[in-house]
């Protein structure tokens, strides 16, 4: 039974500021294991790096309620800053771990063995299931999932129910596991938020009206009616933009709002799904086609002593060629 | 046709300047925003507050963090070790076999979520790249050098395009995400990171079926190229050989 809400939130057990503080209390979490590492490089300054960050999802809506959006969001935007200088000036470090050595892990595999991937592939298909078929369980009034964010929701689930299987197998308690996560957390470092920023960025460019200066631009070159050369625009710059700067994270913002949001959804109905993901992948394009994406295609050249630097992405470069021609032409296919 | 007003387009700038000045991205982005913000005059309080307001709206993208302690306590438990043992056990006589199945492999975890169960220090240098290279000289005998790189740079690249073309099908990964936010930001409702995750499908075969088809061209590249690189040892020591007589003469 699928009732028309009324209510511009119905009530869910599972609502997206309830996996916002989960994810507060993790980070938190990894704060005070971060204080205890008495052996950490940059201790000091890398927990108040993720207590920054990790107060801006623990305390974040609490403080909506007490004091107000303008006070929360300008002690989110200072955080935000405080952040960004952290990492600039190199002050967030990984720290020291509790790791057995290889040989006791590759022990632990073999007694193992497949199950290790069960709690792994259980997270992907127990969101799938529960996006597609469980999304309006409910309960009276109160929703399980989030019902405008259904798949986050089943995705805390997912990984609810995949680090108790894990618990069974490996007896590894979901504690222990939290504090695991920190090497990995720490591993991935600063570019762990910079999806965020960049989305944030993006916000920053919608009040500014970034988006219709690029308009303005590209409407210099390409008609507006053409639907496909401004596929072709959309794609081609995609790949260049991330070619330039070696992130196609970092190109998305910037194309997506100047050009496939006014061009291609506004201006001719694309639909938005396949249009931003096709999108990204045509980023992904220039990713291998460039040495700025140096982790990827210049790294493994040194890793393996390879004469030419450039070798990697000399191999790569017919592969993405051919993938961005098919990009082009699939958007063009079915975004219309 | 009207002036362009050029002044938002600052922050691009700044972005492609940072970025390929090699300084930290979130010091970059942050500064792009800055810059944008003040470009089009709008003041210093409110341009903060804008960023603490889109941070906050774009908190979904942390989400993947909900995913480590299940990744971690099955690496803790041996995750890559067991990874390591199936990629060694693959069994194939040839290059081009070898890596297509890594690649097939690699693919279809990255679309899981298994993002860094293999990797290039992890798996590419350790295992992948030996594997593949031993699988030649069993067939060819000695490779030259030349060889030898094209077969690990070969190996490097199927891992590289296997995991990207893989990783935006699964829903918690980044890219997803940031695809997600953005749309929402921007005022387009009814889209679930799912459907974004979905439409990575198409881009995700036919990544599979190009890079295949290049792997199963592979082995007739590299007898090409190992009978390049004979020609010109033989003419190099040819031409050795004539220059030792020369000096032997003049002697």
């Amino acid at each position: 039974m699928k009732s028309v809400e009324q209510a511009p939130e119905p009530l869910a057990l599972l609502s997206i500021n309830n996996v916002y503080l989960l994810i507060g209390f993790i980070v938190m979490f990894l704060v005070i294991k971060t204080l205890q590492d008495s052996a950490h490089p940059k201790r000091l300054s890398t927990a108040l790096f993720w207590f920054l960050f990790g107060s801006v999802f623990m305390f974040g809506d609490v403080s909506i309620t007490l004091v107000g959006e303008q006070i929360t969001y300008l002690w989110v935007g200072v955080s935000v800053i405080v952040i960004a200088l952290l990492a600039g000036m190199n002050m967030v470090s990984m720290g020291t771990y509790d790791v057995p050595d290889e040989q006791f892990k590759a022990l632990d595999a073999k007694r193992f063995g497949n199950k290790l991937f069960i709690p792994a592939v259980i997270i992907p298909i127990v969101t799938v299931i529960c996006t597609i078929i469980l999304d309006d369980l409910h309960l009276g009034t109160l929703y399980f999932f989030d019902q405008s964010h259904v798949t986050l929701s089943a995705l805390t689930l997912a990984c609810t129910v995949a680090l108790l299987i894990s618990w069974r197998i490996t007896k590894g308690s979901p504690l222990q596991a939290l504090s695991e996560s920190r090497r990995l957390v720490d591993s991935i470092g600063w570019a762990a938020i910079l999806p965020q920023m960049l989305a944030m960025l993006g916000g920053v460019f919608i009040v500014a009206n970034t988006g219709t200066a690029i308009q303005d631009l590209v409407t210099l070159f390409i008609s507006p009616d053409n639907r496909f050369m401004l596929v072709a625009l959309y794609c081609v710059g995609m790949a260049l933009f991330t070619m330039i700067m070696g992130n196609a994270f970092a190109a998305f913002p910037v194309m997506t709002a100047g050009v496939a949001l006014p061009f291609l959804i506004q201006g001719h109905g694309a639909a938005p799904a396949p249009l931003v993901a096709i999108g990204m992948y045509s980023g992904y394009c220039g990713t291998l086609m460039t040495p700025m994406a140096a982790n990827f295609n210049i790294v493994p050249a040194a890793l393996l002593d390879l004469k030419d630097k450039y070798q990697v992405i000399k191999v790569q470069i017919p592969t993405a060629i051919t993938l961005l021609i098919i990009n082009i032409f699939l958007m063009y296919g079915v975004v219309f | 046709m009207n002036e362009i007003n050029f002044l938002p387009l600052s922050g691009i700038a700044v972005i492609v300047l940072g970025f390929a000045m090699r300084f930290n991205p979130l010091l970059v982005v942050t500064a792009a925003g800055l810059v944008t913000g003040f470009a089009v005059g709008i003041d210093f309080i409110a341009l903060i507050a804008t960023f603490g307001e889109k941070f906050m709206n774009s908190r979904q993208l942390a989400s993947f963090l909900l995913i480590l302690p299940v990744i971690a306590i099955l690496e803790r438990y041996g995750l890559q070790q067991r990874a390591k043992t199936w990629v060694a056990s693959i069994k194939g006589a040839t290059t081009s076999r070898i890596l297509s199945i890594y690649f097939v492999v690699r693919e279809c975890a990255a679309a899981l979520g298994l993002i860094n169960l293999a990797g290039q220090a992890q798996t590419v240098r350790p295992l992948l790249a030996p594997m593949a290279v031993g699988a030649a000289a069993n067939q060819y005998g000695d490779l030259p050098q030349a060889v030898k790189d094209m077969i690990g740079a070969h190996a490097a690249a199927c891992d590289n395009i296997a995991v990207f073309f893989g990783e935006d099908i699964f829903i918690a990964f980044g890219a997803v995400l940031l695809m997600d936010a953005f749309l929402k930001e921007n005022g387009i409702a009814g889209i679930e990171p799912l459907h974004i995750g979905l439409w990575a499908i198409p881009t995700a075969i036919a990544a599979l079926v190009v890079h295949l088809f290049r792997l199963a061209r592979f082995e007739a590249k590299i007898r090409t190229e190992i009978a390049r690189c004979q020609q010109q040892t033989k003419q190099a020591s040819a031409t050795d050989d004539s220059t030792t007589m020369f000096k032997e003469g003049s002697l």
